[in-house]
Formats: structure tokens, C-alpha cells, sequence
């Protein structure tokens, strides 16, 4: 697990600087991965939930955490959601199919790729949802303010 | 407030918006950017439409419209954090339009890039950890960090002279293959996939894939298929490469 931390860490912000991300955000990069991908691995090794979901909860916070790093440091978004949404890409599992595909076992090549797809769509889910909660928030904030002007 | 002229409002909205795209941004929050500086310089009406490959924009709906073709498309988020600055400074009037305007120009030219060797280590210890967070050994660390490092290299230095960037893309797995399976017969490293599933990470489409997700769900849907396009010819480049080499096995 400790590896695991430190790996996704320095992963994530590595990412961080092969997008060209701006140096003082790299550390908030870092993070956010880390965090998106502590949660997907504590989740999927540990308290044994499918992938799907736990690539859905995954996402989800890791848009919600760059919602929030965006809006305190007044920073496009996407700054901060890339490098924490990479490792969720199910690379390794579209790998397998790949690999199936190329050795002719289409029944196991299509399994893995529709599986692939399924996380795919989580990722996009969780983005969503979080999307969802953060125009929520926002609205929350912003009606008292206009009360009392 | 002092008016602009016409001229100056496009050239200012133009500038922006074709920085943002070139670098890697969504195209809704081009858009917005572009309306948003438009405002700033009291224009309340302006439309702009924004596709990944060009930007069409007028300050008015029935007055000229003026477009821009945006050929060459690159990933650098320092640029899209810079404008994205520029224009949240002009709409609190905090700068002039002369000065943004001279601004983006400066942000145009101006390369914020990373040098390449320092891009080629980290593409080269991403590589490694992602091994390591796909439960892969130890062992298979320095492997994958060799083989993600040149996997890397391999794509930056064949799009200088290729023009097809899919092509490059697919040179580089078939490097990053063909090394993951010599360490692996050298006995160097021990499982090929974990090697060759980590190494060909700083080339997946990550950005590609959140900025198609993101422009889809604002209702771009034309930017947001073509981008989701764009993403899936990478990875299915990337796969490709890696499938010529394991087929020779």
C-alpha cells in the first residue's frame, strides 16, 4: 500500500509535467491522483468491489477534488482532473484484449474490451456526477449572497 | 469605459481563443473565454463557435464573422492557465485591452515547455510506477523505466519528421514492445505484460479522453466526437504497434 502511494504520487505529477501543467500546480496534481487512485485501489483490493464501481467512486472524487483545487486556485479544471483521471484509464485491461485479439481468442478479446468499456463509461459517469454536485454547491453559495444584495 | 474598435475586439477574441485551442483545451471553455473578453470590452452579444480544428466568431449575430484554422494541435496547460488568466484580468478590468493584447502575443510566441530530456525522465519514471500501481514487481521497475523512457523519446522524435502522428504513435509501442520482450528473454525483467502495460502510459490519450467527456456533457457534441475520434485512432495506434510485436512472438 505504501508503495502504491508513493508510485500513484509521483505518477500522477509526472503526468503533470508531460501535459505542461504550470509548476505550482504540479504538487496539487500529485495529489489528486494519488488520492483518485488510493480510493480505487483500496477499493477494488481490499473491499473487494467490481472495478466498474470502483472506477466510478475513483472518478467522482477525483472530479470533485479538482471542482474545488480549480475554483480556490482559480485555475481551468483541466489542469487538475487529467492527471488524476490517467491511471483509471483501463490501459491494462484494453492491453488484454489487444493481446487476445492478436492471438486469435476473440471470445475472451471481446469480454475484456466490452469490460473496458464499461470502466470507460464509469469514468465518464463519475466526471459527471461530480459536475453535477459541484453546480449544486454553487447554487447553494449563491443564493444567499443574492439576498442580501 | 473607452470603446474598441471591431477590429481590435477580434483580433483580442481570435488571439485567445486560438492559443487556448492549439494547447489543449475544451472547446466549451474556449468559447466561454472568447464571450467572456468579448463582454469585457463591452460587446454583449458576441457568437462564437468553436470546433477542435477551427473558431468561427463574430461580435454580433448579422455583422462579419471572422474564422480561424487551427492545423497543429500540442498539450500544454501552462498556456490555457495563462490566458485563462489574462482574460479573467481584463474582465475585472484590471488590465487595458493594449496590454492583454500584447500579452497574448508575448504567451503565443513563448514557449513554457519542459525541456525534452527532463519530459523523456519523467515520461520514464511514470512509466516505472505505473508497473508498480499495476501490481507488478520490483523487478520490472527498471525495465519499464527504460522502455517508457525511449517509448517516449521514439514519439517526440518521429513527429518532427512525420507528419501522420498516429504513425509516430505506433513506432513507439513497437519500440516500447520489442524492448519489454528482449528484457524479458534477457531476464532482466519478468512479466512482459505489467512491462509493456506500464511503459506505454505517458503515451495513452488521457487528455483527449477527459476533454471529449467534458465537451460532450456541456452539449458539444460535434468537438466531443471528434475528439473521443482522435482519442480512440491513438490508443487503437498504440495497440497496434504492440500487437505487431507480440504477433511475432
Amino acid at each position: 500500500m505504501f508503495a502504491q502511494l508513493i508510485t500513484s504520487f509521483i505518477a500522477a505529477a509526472g503526468f503533470g509535467v508531460l501535459f505542461n501543467a504550470p509548476r505550482r500546480s504540479l504538487l496539487h496534481c500529485g495529489w489528486i491522483g494519488m488520492l483518485g487512485w488510493i480510493l480505487y485501489y483500496w477499493l477494488s483490493a481490499y473491499q473487494e468491489v467490481d472495478e466498474v464501481p470502483a472506477t466510478l467512486a475513483a472518478a467522482f472524487l477525483v472530479g470533485v477534488l479538482s471542482q474545488h483545487c480549480a475554483r480556490v486556485f482559480k485555475t481551468p479544471i483541466i489542469i487538475f482532473d487529467v492527471s488524476g483521471i490517467i491511471p483509471l484509464v483501463p490501459g491494462g485491461l484494453a492491453y488484454d484484449a489487444m493481446r487476445n485479439f492478436v492471438e486469435n481468442d476473440y471470445n475472451a478479446a471481446l469480454q475484456l474490451a466490452a469490460k473496458a468499456f464499461l470502466i470507460s463509461g464509469a469514468i465518464a459517469i463519475g466526471l459527471v456526477f461530480s459536475e453535477v454536485v459541484n453546480q449544486l454547491i454553487r447554487r447553494r453559495l449563491r443564493k444567499p449572497s443574492q439576498s442580501i444584495k | 469605459m473607452d470603446t474598441y474598435s471591431e477590429k481590435d475586439i477580434v483580433d483580442i477574441c481570435l488571439l485567445a481563443g486560438r492559443i487556448m485551442l492549439k494547447s489543449g483545451a475544451e472547446t466549451h471553455r474556449v468559447e466561454d473565454t472568447m464571450i467572456r473578453i468579448a463582454k469585457a470590452m463591452g460587446i454583449t452579444d458576441s457568437q462564437s463557435y468553436v470546433t477542435p480544428t477551427g473558431i468561427l466568431f463574430s461580435v454580433a449575430p448579422t455583422s462579419n464573422s471572422y474564422f480561424s484554422r487551427i492545423s497543429e494541435r500540442s498539450t500544454d496547460l501552462h498556456k490555457v492557465d495563462l490566458v485563462n488568466s489574462v482574460s479573467r484580468q481584463l474582465a475585472d478590468k484590471m488590465v487595458t485591452a493594449e496590454s492583454a493584447r500584447r500579452e497574448l502575443n508575448q504567451i503565443e510566441k513563448a514557449s513554457y515547455a519542459y525541456p525534452l530530456w527532463l519530459q523523456v525522465i519523467v515520461a520514464a519514471f511514470v512509466s516505472g510506477c505505473f508497473t508498480i500501481m499495476f501490481d507488478g514487481s520490483w523487478y520490472d521497475f527498471i525495465p519499464a523505466l527504460i522502455a517508457g523512457g525511449v517509448g517516449f523519446f521514439a514519439m517526440n522524435y518521429f513527429n518532427r519528421f512525420i507528419e501522420i502522428r498516429f504513425f509516430s504513435e505506433f513506432l513507439a509501442s513497437m519500440f516500447i514492445g520489442i524492448l519489454a520482450i528482449t528484457f524479458v528473454w534477457l531476464q532482466w525483467g519478468v512479466e512482459i505484460d505489467k512491462i509493456i502495460i506500464g511503459s506505454v502510459m505517458p503515451l495513452v490519450p488521457g487528455l483527449l479522453i477527459t476533454n471529449a467527456v467534458r465537451d460532450l456533457m456541456v452539449g458539444h457534441l460535434v468537438a466531443g466526437l471528434s475528439k473521443g475520434a482522435e482519442a480512440f485512432l491513438t490508443a487503437f495506434a498504440i495497440g497496434a504497434g504492440i500487437a505487431v510485436v507480440l504477433s511475432f512472438l
